[in-house]
This record gives C-alpha cells, structure tokens and sequence, in this order.
C-alpha cells in the first residue's frame, strides 16, 4: 500500500484534474440542463419541442458515444470548441486555453450529456409543485417568468435537490470516461498508466484511485443530506 | 457499468481493428506448430506436468495487429501467437490444445502470480520492475520506439522535435511508449495526448489534431502499411523494448526450456518463418533473433 504514499503526487495530479474536470462539467450542465427545464415547461410549443429533443437526444445516447462524436466528429466539423476557452477562467482551469482540444472537448461532452439528466431532475421537481400554485400566480397576474421566479422555482427545488445531487454525483464517475478520450492525467487514467507503464500492482492503486472519487462524492452527499433536511423542515 | 463500457469500446475497437488487418491477405493457417510426440521431460518439472496434462494456458493480446490479434474467427493470430504454437508444440502439445488468454498489459503481471496462465506472449517489454514480480525467457525479439507523422510535414525528425514545445504527440494510456516520450516534451499537458487504441491515434494524426503518433515501430509500420499516402516514418528506433515470454517467478527450468526453444528455432528457419507469416507481412526485413538473456 505504500505505492499510495510513493506516488502520492501523481495520485493528486490526477485528482486536481478530475475535480477541474468535474467542476467544469458541473456548472455547464446545470446551465444548460436549466436551460432546457424552463424550455420543457414553457407555454411555447415549439420551444418545448427543442428542450424535449434535446433531453431524447442526449439522454437516450451512451456517454461513450457522445464523448465519441465531442472528440472525433466536432475536429472533423472543423471546431476545437474554442469557445470555451474563457478568458479568468483558463487562469485556474490551464487546461482550457491549451492548443490541445481534447480537455475542452471532454468537458463539452460531459455537459451535454449530464444537461439532460439535470434537466429532468429539475422538471420532476416542477411537476411536484401544486397546480393551484401556479394557477395562483397566475391568477394575481404574474407573467410566466415572474411566477416560475417566485413562486414554482423556490418550491420545485425542495423537492429537485436529491434527484440533482444523484446526477451531479453521476457525473463525477463517468467523467472517468474522459481519460479515454484523449485527456492526459485524470485520477483513472493516471492509475492505467501507473499500472501498465510502471509495473504497480493493480489493487493497491485503484484503491487509491477510489479513494480519490470517495473524497468528491462523500461530503458532496453528507452536504445534499444536509440541504434536503434544511428545506424540508421549512 | 463502467466496466462494461470499458469492455464493448475495447470490443468494438478490436473489432475494427481486426477487420482492417484482416484486409491484409488471408491468414496463415497453423504454421510452424509440428507437434513433438515423443517427449520426457524430468519429473516435477513445469514442462512434465504440461505435457501430461496436454493442455496449456497461454496468455496473450487480442488486440495488437500483426502480434496477437483475435480475428472474427474467434482465433489469435500474430508473430507472439506463433511463437507460442512453436513452444507449446516442443511441449508435446498441439496448438488446438492451447487456451488463449486475453492479458492486456495491466492484467500481465497478475495472471502469471496468480497461475490463469501459464506463459505470457504477449509484446511484454522485458525490464526491470517487472523482473520483481515474474521471470522472462527470451528476448525473442527487440522493438524499438519510433515516430510516425503525415506524409506531408516535415517539421518533425525524431523525439527531439518535441523539445520547443510546440509539436503534439499521441499515444496508448499506459503504455511504455508514453512514459518514454514525456522526457522529450517541454510540457506535458499542452502536448501529449492517450487514447485506449491506437486507431484513434491514427486519425487524430490524420485530422491534424496532434502531429505524430509514437510507438513501437512494428505497430507504426502496420499504420503506413494500411494507408501509405497519409503516414510515413520518420527517425530511427530511439528505444530497444526487448520482448520477453513472461513464467512464473523462479520457474528457472521452465525458463531455460523456452530459451533453449527459442535458441533452436533462431537456426532451424521456424523463427524467420513465423515472422514472414506474420510481422513479415508489412515489415520484409526478418530481424535475426537476439540472443536470449539467461540472467
């Protein structure tokens, strides 16, 4: 076990780069699966047609086949998704503004894909909110946005907050994936790589590697336990 | 669930794999395993207990053209598979009593302590760290570490090109290849990038994504042999990966055995001809066999 110890920085490498990986991909695909939430439900019918396109699209592909396509089809569309590459944010997240796309184009698939989970888990939690409340706001007069802010986003939350969390933590395991499809030095391709090129034993290093996904999902779930008993006993 | 994702991409790009080889000419049917019938062996030996039992469990990759590939005919078939028929044939045993066993590189170590094989030929790179865990017999063969490029661009002559910082360069997760090329890189994060195959690599490559794929030459030539007009090699061999045949850890009798095979078919013409069945195929030069290493 004491590779653990021996290699400890590659190990922390690999992790920093899942967690920058992750807190990338997170963000996006709360964004976008918002995003295509308030689509989903809005009064416009061809509106709801592109959120619910995107949700059949995107759910019903393996995570595999969409990093295939972020990594393989998007170079030969002529893009390296430079878009991303934002300005602050490629200071803490170096890999963003590098020439290599692979990273950026990881984070992409991964936003895409988790979009449309979050998506759902945010719809349910609309569709757990009352009828009459919304025919209540409506009723004031409020517009479709001021009652989605005031009065059924505060509520769907409560009840969106666990499916969220699951999908969040989902995301962290498959961007495992990502060391497949081109991304150098993530926690599992690190232990691949300390594994095959090195002559490590197998278990003691993917121990290590559990370890490291461990420390991201455990407290993100002992904080989600937290919220949910925060805004259900309000 | 993960696993299985791992699986059915490695699955599905064998299977690609193997279908662009096949593509190569029809394979060679069983060359070089003419079976000893009449064979002793001292009692107590690996060799002993082999041949009684007539039936050997043999590891090796299922995925590596022109070494151990698994074909569609469920069947691999390679230059390491070869040698490996020969061996088993001095063994008394004839080549549809071998059991294939699929070891990529990370398992290798694992099923020879654990005894699911009971050799491994498998394009295993004889060296050091791994000598701790199990012994090998051979080389049988020495590869070496090369660049491939487009056939267009000349900006790159060898792994020094890589020093400025600028060139990109491809390889296989875990590979030795990988670990090797990083002391030639400024940085690693802007210029290296690991897929799981090297087919991928290859088209990368092709679209411009990185400028070179780097891996042992025998697997690069297999890349220029399939498509001529888009890649060329270019430098020399900048590393010697001596292939070994991996035993268990102090098996000394089982290894000295495969040594004196190895020795013996370097002059009676089995050597060069596994290799012209195989390797030969995209690789005419049939490289005279190294001396094998009794340490």
């Amino acid at each position: 076990m004491n590779v653990l110890v021996d290699r400890f920085d590659v190990f922390a490498g690999g992790f920093w780069l899942t967690l920058q990986i992750c807190i990338l991909a997170g963000i996006g695909a709360l964004l976008i699966g918002t995003i295509m939430a308030v689509l989903r439900i809005s009064p416009v019918a061809p509106l709801r047609a592109v959120g619910t396109a995107y949700v059949t699209v995107f759910r019903n592909v393996p995570l595999t086949v969409v990093l295939f396509f972020s990594a393989f089809g998007l170079p030969a569309l002529g893009s390296n998704a430079r878009f991303l590459d934002v300005p602050g944010l490629n200071v803490v997240f170096s890999r963003l503004g590098t020439d290599l796309p692979y990273f950026r184009f990881a984070v992409l698939g991964l936003c895409l894909y988790t979009g449309a989970f979050v998506c759902e888990a945010l719809r349910s939690g609309v569709n757990a909110v009352a009828p009459g409340q919304a025919e209540a706001a409506r009723a004031i007069g409020l517009t479709f946005t001021q009652s989605l802010r005031y009065v059924i986003l505060p509520q769907a939350w409560k009840s969106a907050v666990v499916p969220l969390g699951s999908v969040i933590i989902a995301m962290i395991k498959n961007s495992a994936l990502a060391g497949f499809f081109g991304v150098v030095g993530d926690l599992s391709q690190t232990a691949d790589s300390l594994v095959s090129a090195d002559g490590l034993p197998l278990i003691p290093v993917f121990i290590g590697i559990s370890i490291g996904y461990l420390i991201m999902t455990v407290p993100l779930g002992i904080l989600l336990d937290r919220v949910e008993r925060r805004v259900a006993t309000r | 669930m993960r696993l299985t994702r791992f699986a059915a991409l490695a699955a599905s790009a064998a299977l690609m794999l193997g279908a662009a080889a096949c593509g190569g000419g029809g394979s060679s049917g069983g060359s070089g395993s003419d079976v000893k019938k009449d064979v002793k062996f001292d009692a107590g030996t690996t060799m002993e207990a082999l041949n009684k039992a007539q039936k050997i469990k043999i590891g090796t990759k299922f995925d590596q053209p022109l070494f151990g590939l698994k074909g569609l005919d469920g069947k691999p078939a390679g230059f390491d598979v070869e040698i490996a028929k020969i061996i088993a044939g001095e063994l008394g045993i004839p080549a549809d009593k071998i059991e294939w066993v699929e070891t990529p590189s990370k398992v290798r170590e694992e099923y020879i302590e654990q005894a699911k094989v009971d050799m491994v030929v498998a394009t295993y790179t004889i060296n050091d760290a791994r000598k701790q865990r199990i012994d090998f017999a051979g080389p049988y063969y020495v590869a070496g570490q090369q660049i491939l490029t487009r056939k267009d661009d000349n900006s790159i002559s060898g792994p020094d090109s890589f020093k400025d910082g600028t060139k990109k360069v491809c390889s296989v997760t875990g590979s030795t290849p990988a670990k090797t090329i990083e002391q030639y890189l400024k940085d690693k994060a802007t210029q290296l990038v690991l897929f799981d195959t090297y087919a991928k690599c290859a088209d990368a490559v092709k679209n411009k994504q990185v400028d070179a794929l780097t891996t042992d030459n025998v697997i690069l030539s297999g890349f220029v042999s399939q498509s001529p007009n888009d890649f060329k090699l270019v430098g020399s061999k900048f590393t010697q990966e001596p292939y070994g045949i991996g035993v268990k850890k102090g098996d000394t009798k089982f290894r000295a055995f495969i040594n004196d095979v190895l020795e013996k078919i370097a002059k009676d013409g089995r050597y060069e001809k596994a290799w012209k069945d195989t390797v030969g195929k995209v690789d005419s030069n049939t490289p005279s066999a190294p001396a094998v290493d009794r340490y």
